[in-house]
């Protein structure tokens, strides 16, 4: 094998696969938008949870698994989405418009939120981002004309069930896509080194010169809105919250962490994978009753002992794949000047103790 | 022996440092100032603090008390990301590498932040950095899965991704074979003679003496001798905290 020099060899970012995920992806996205023509609409809105359940699965794992920000608080964001979809709703606009609004503002309420959360370190972050979604909670029921403490309903929201059901299925369509597209994208930038960096050592990434803070800064506010679009979309289902207690409810921190556990954390494909289970499980268990969360702890307990990296860990690791590469790999460019050698395309690893060479 | 902190021409001072967890005191009055292009050796026995001192100069770690003042700006508050911009690349004794990227994108991670490079430049850098550790072959090979000599390789050519003017080393040679270690001294001899400065911790003391133009030996959070290496060596200070510890 040639030696390599850094003038022979390229950076390979695995663009054609990922024009095939982009592709593929967009193909999937038209055909699911599509579907509400076609299949029954009493089908297609049963999708609906699960295109909110993998928004929240990605951003919860955006925030821990790239981020190392362990959070059992998103369920702020999801109600202050709902909440804040009243507030917009109320001053006129509709229900789909006010979700994006909601979220904008929750982006907004999340930035100083993440000053106060940002003090505590590991298990405290985790107690405080709970004890944070309490707080908002409690703030949020003291307004009369949100409910207060008895939840309520969307005032003005489309009447006909068949083109509610539709638009909302949209709506949560479109939040979904655009939680992978960001994530995605993310993930490729060159802030996808840096959240990368963060999430396998800290202390590391600071003395490489990133700048930690802003980074999971940026990560926090990203997920909140995303949370927030989640929120919205289950409101706007319902028409309303039954309850604060519910849409404020930390069983939606317990779900987001099984699912990414499941699915494999700090991987894009494992939070698909995961709310994928979790929805199809909930499809068909979930009149068990109270078996039905012991199944999903015993599922829980499985996976982690003996897949510690979940499904799709377990899968990428034994195949090498990835649906979304967000890679480098250097391969070396063919040099006319030099006799072609048999070479594999690639770099190899090669006996571990290399000697030190200039 | 130890000699006053110089003001003029230092690319780095450290003034009247101490540091402490707690009641534990693991620094205590340390002064000290490296010129610009000179690579200093730091030796003493374990647990002296040497690790610790790194740590406090390039903000791992906050002093206690005293400065640090990096190219006369005082950097004793700020933390380890904007000393890493300001020109300091440190390697760490135990590796921390990022286990699920690649040799290629560790690399990659000091030249996009720490030398604030983008796109094709910042490859070009990172690149440029596993040529000069002799890391191109595990380019694509994911840090996980790296034995410790090449974790510790890998600490240097992220290091040298940020492009540092300051260089801090943190015992890269120890467990190497005869001629990787002569291989390390001439990478090492090659980057000083390109004008780095040098701040090099060392339990091998034939490398160190190999590269240094001047030997610092610290015991119990102290320096105890600074100056050049050979007096350093044979001083009875030196000698003493020495006998016992096999060298
Ligand atoms: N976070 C910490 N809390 C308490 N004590 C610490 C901490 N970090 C280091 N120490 C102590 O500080 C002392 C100096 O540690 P340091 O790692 O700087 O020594 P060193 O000179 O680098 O030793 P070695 O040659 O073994 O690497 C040791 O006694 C160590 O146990
Ligand atoms: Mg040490």
């Amino acid at each position: 094998m040639p030696k390599l020099i850094a003038g022979s060899v390229r950076v390979d970012r695995y663009q054609r696969r990922a024009l095939v995920t982009g592709v593929v992806a967009a193909a999937a996205f038209v055909a699911l938008a599509a579907a509400p023509y076609v299949l029954d609409p009493a089908v297609t809105s049963s999708w609906i949870k699960l295109f909110y359940l993998i928004t929240l699965a990605t951003m919860w794992n955006l925030l821990a698994g790239y981020a190392g920000m362990v959070s059992v608080g998103q369920q702020a964001y999801i109600g202050l989405g709902a909440y804040g979809l009243f507030v917009f709703n109320d001053m006129g606009f509709d229900p789909y418009s006010s979700a994006l609004i909601a979220s904008v503002a929750v982006g907004v309420i999340a930035l100083p939120l993440s000053f106060i959360a940002f003090r505590l370190r590991g298990g405290y972050f985790a107690i405080g981002t709970w004890v944070i979604a309490e707080a908002v909670r409690q703030i949020v029921i003291r307004f009369d004309n949100l409910g207060a403490g008895r939840g309520r309903s969307i005032s003005n929201y489309t009447a006909d069930p068949v083109f509610r059901n539709m638009f909302t299925y949209w709506l949560a369509l479109g939040i979904l896509a655009l939680a992978l597209v960001v994530t995605f994208y993310l993930l490729r930038s060159r802030m996808g080194i840096a959240l990368q960096s963060i999430r396998d050592n800290e202390v590391a990434a600071r003395a490489l010169g990133i700048n930690v803070s802003r980074t999971k800064r940026i990560v926090f506010v990203i997920a909140a809105m995303g949370a927030a679009l989640a929120g919205s979309v289950i409101c706007i289902q319902a028409i309303g919250v039954a309850s604060p207690n519910q849409i404020f409810s930390v069983s939606y921190s317990a779900f987001m962490i099984f699912m990414v556990l499941i699915g494999g954390i700090g991987t894009i494909e494992g939070p698909i994978l995961g709310a994928v289970i979790y929805f199809v499980m909930d499809l068909y268990f979930s009149q068990l009753g109270l078996w039905y969360l012991v199944v999903l702890g015993l599922l829980a307990i499985l996976v982690t002992l003996f897949l510690p990296k979940g499904i799709w860990g377990a899968i990428h690791e034994r195949f090498n794949i990835s649906l979304f590469p967000v890679g480098h790999r250097i391969v070396p460019v063919a040099d006319k000047f030099l006799p072609q050698s048999s070479a594999q395309p690639t770099v190899k690893e090669k006996r571990p103790n290399g000697r030190f060479r200039r | 022996m130890s000699a006053p902190a110089e003001t003029a021409n230092s690319l780095l001072e450290v003034n009247s440092v101490a540091k402490s967890y707690g009641a534990l005191h693991i620094l205590t009055e340390i002064n000290f100032a490296v010129p610009a292009g000179e690579a200093v050796g730091i030796v003493g026995p374990n647990g002296a603090g040497k690790s610790t001192l790194l740590s406090v100069i390039n903000g791992t770690e906050r002093a206690t008390a005293g400065s640090v003042i990096f190219d006369r700006r005082d950097v004793t508050k700020l933390g380890p990301e904007v000393r890493a911009h300001a020109g300091m690349g440190r390697t760490f004794q135990i590796p921390r590498p990022f286990t699920h990227l690649t040799v290629f994108e560790n690399a990659l991670s000091g030249a996009s932040y720490g030398a604030g490079l983008h796109g094709k430049a910042a490859d070009e850098q990172a690149l440029y950095a596993l040529e000069l550790s002799g890391m191109m072959d595990l380019a694509n090979t994911p840090a996980g899965r790296l034995p410790l000599l090449a974790r510790k390789r890998l600490e240097l050519a992220r290091a040298l991704a940020t492009r540092p003017r300051l260089l801090l080393l943190d015992e890269i040679a120890g467990g190497l074979t005869e001629a990787e270690c002569d291989s390390l001294v001439e990478t090492i001899s090659g980057l000083h003679a390109s004008g780095i400065t040098i701040i090099w911790i060392e339990h091998v003391v034939k490398a160190l003496l190999a590269v240094v133009d001047r030997l610092v030996c610290l015991a119990s959070g102290t320096l105890i001798a600074d100056g050049k290496p050979d007096l350093v060596m044979s001083s009875t200070e030196v000698r003493r905290v020495y006998l016992g510890s096999g060298i």
